[in-house]
């Protein structure tokens, strides 16, 4: 069990009031909040290193590199990589899955080629490969979800085939929580030769990870989501196909010879990281990678698995709640989205934030889900560490006020 | 100290409540002359209204979609409100419904029971929402218009 009361006191931004009530913060699959000790590491950096990377001689410069490349290692360590230099560092996860979709898509996907997705993509899964269909004349694939939120692996089976050239799926959604077995569809996409390409970003903040194991060829995620600061992505891929694509953008730091005409690219994953990268962000993610790796990932997990329990069995408790994605919190992740008859999640959300409590609606970047489900909208709460059951009763109780509000017996003054 | 009780009759006015519940002009029209539609890409809401002008005249008009209790509610009151009007009016009806909203101006007369929704305007993140079915009127009285030009330059 987590000391969640501790690890609340990392978390100054929790220790506030909105609208009068005390901020329940049930938003964070969108972003978490952050700790103390990675703003203070974000200080710390600006007031005593603050040096351009990977050019200077002098100590500052010496200093801001090694601290920079320093998170490359703990971010090998928390996604289980055996080489951090088959870590790239980019601005978000949207722009790691840009990358592969420019560096490697182009350069192996022709007309005519499958590209497969899933209908439990978010739109930064799906439209960096619309736009490499449509710069190559390949073709898009969508595999059907099932009606208890699953990826539906039978229907995989069907879409993937020898004109499969990439796979590219969300390994934890951020509607339903649904955890994929990536292991499986990398297996069955394997076995056309097709690359895989994982969307971790639901799953890096949230459970164990070895990318090694997962049998996936590139893995892409966001710091802010996972107590880190904006601005920071992360893209894992394997050494060989890294080492054959050419650069996503040019410029300074990614180039090893410059001539008139053309130049020579630096090595991996230098060769991805052109410009003055986000030193500070980086920098300061590292605080966060620790303060996960102090709690660990196993318990991270596990006060995830109980309180999603809890969170659903609450919510269905409810009169004319109905709970979107696999009921069985093994099987998901803490994102649970719902709908509620005759509330819409918009007027949802915005009553309970009359009472502090921040939650999520619309289409949560995922409008080919939404039609899946046929609901045009859902509500979303999504919990991380320093979360409790107290915060989910401050939500169903909030919950209830939204019914009172829209009932028709509901008198307007007792709200 | 307890906190007082968030209070909600602002943003959801009873009558608000019942044109939610019991949208008036909802549906479509057999013989429609303007057909337009608007959709919130940040919140998925739709709307979709058919016109009959006549005469510079809306003679009748229904809408279809969906959305929050604010986007429905609010194109159940517009249709209500501009149904017999003229373009003009209706024009002046859009007119004050983005003064009370987007400006904070008091509501204008014209707009009937359309004032209901001055609350929204304490919303900033839900005055789209009313708003929608604003646009999509005016979008339909341009139309209406245009074709009606057509009409004319082609006599």
């Amino acid at each position: 069990m987590l000391d969640v009361a501790r690890i609340r006191r990392d978390f100054p931004i929790l220790d506030q009031e909105i609208n009068g009530y005390p901020l329940v913060y049930l938003d964070n699959a969108a972003t978490t909040q952050k700790p103390r000790q990675m703003i203070e590491a974000l200080v710390r950096y600006y007031e005593t290193t603050n040096a351009n990377i990977h050019r200077g001689i002098h100590t500052l410069a010496q200093r801001a590199t090694e601290q920079y490349e320093g998170v490359r290692e703990k971010v090998a360590r928390h996604i289980g990589a055996n080489n951090p230099q088959n870590i790239v560092f980019t601005r978000n996860a949207t722009e790691s899955i840009n990358l592969v979709a420019r560096a490697w898509g182009d350069a192996n996907v022709g007309e005519g080629d499958e590209i497969v997705l899933s209908l439990m993509e978010h739109h930064s899964n799906i439209v960096p490969w619309q736009l490499l269909a449509a710069r190559k004349g390949a073709v898009l694939r969508f595999v059907d979800v099932t009606d208890d939120g699953k990826m539906d692996l039978d229907d995989l089976r069907r879409k993937v085939g020898p004109k499969t050239k990439l796979v590219s799926v969300v390994h934890m959604s951020n509607v339903l929580g649904t955890i994929n077995p990536v292991t499986e569809i990398a297996e069955i996409a394997r076995r056309f030769g097709a690359v895989v390409v994982v969307d971790g970003a639901q799953s890096a903040p949230h459970v164990p990870l070895n990318v090694e194991a997962l049998g996936c060829d590139f893995f892409a995620f966001s710091a802010h989501k996972m107590l880190g600061p904006t601005g920071v992505g992360v893209l894992w891929g394997r050494r060989d196909l890294l080492e054959a694509m050419d650069p996503f953008l040019g410029g300074g730091e990614m180039i090893s010879v410059v001539r008139e005409q053309a130049s020579t690219w630096a090595d991996v994953p230098h060769r991805f990281e052109a410009g003055t990268p986000n030193i500070a962000d980086v920098i300061a993610f590292g605080a966060s990678l620790d303060y996960l790796s102090d709690i660990g990932m196993e318990n991270v997990r596990q006060h995830e698995i109980e309180l999603t329990g809890y969170t659903i069995d609450q919510l269905q408790r409810l009169d004319g709640v109905r709970v979107h994605g696999p009921l069985s919190p093994e099987e998901r992740g803490g994102a649970v989205s719902f709908s509620m008859e005759g509330i819409h999640p918009h007027d949802v959300s915005t009553i309970v934030d009359s009472y502090g409590v921040a939650i999520r609606a619309g289409h949560h970047c995922a409008q080919l889900l939404m039609r899946r489900l046929a609901v045009p909208a859902t509500s979303r709460a999504s919990l991380y560490i320093y979360n409790s059951e107290s915060d989910i009763d401050a939500l169903t109780a909030a919950l209830r006020k939204a019914q009172k509000v829209f009932s028709d017996a509901g008198t307007r003054t007792a709200v | 100290m307890p906190v007082p009780e968030p209070q909600f009759d602002d943003l959801y006015r009873e009558i608000i409540l019942d044109h939610f519940r019991r949208p008036r002009n909802q549906g479509k029209l057999a013989n429609p002359t303007q057909h337009a539609e608007g959709l919130n890409p940040v919140c998925g809401d739709e709307i979709v209204l058919d016109l009959a002008v006549r005469a510079g005249t809306i003679e009748d008009i229904a809408f279809s979609g969906m959305g929050c209790s604010i986007s429905q509610s609010t194109a159940s009151l517009l249709t209500e409100r501009v149904k017999g009007s003229t373009l003009e009016e209706a024009e002046q009806v859009v007119a004050g419904m983005s003064a009370m909203l987007i400006d904070g101006a008091p509501p204008a007369r014209e707009l009937g029971d359309l004032e209901a929704l001055q609350g929204v305007a304490k919303f900033p993140v839900r005055v789209k929402c009313a708003l929608l079915s604003c646009k999509v009127l005016e979008e339909g009285i341009d139309e209406a218009r245009n074709g009606t030009e057509a009409k004319e330059t082609n006599s």
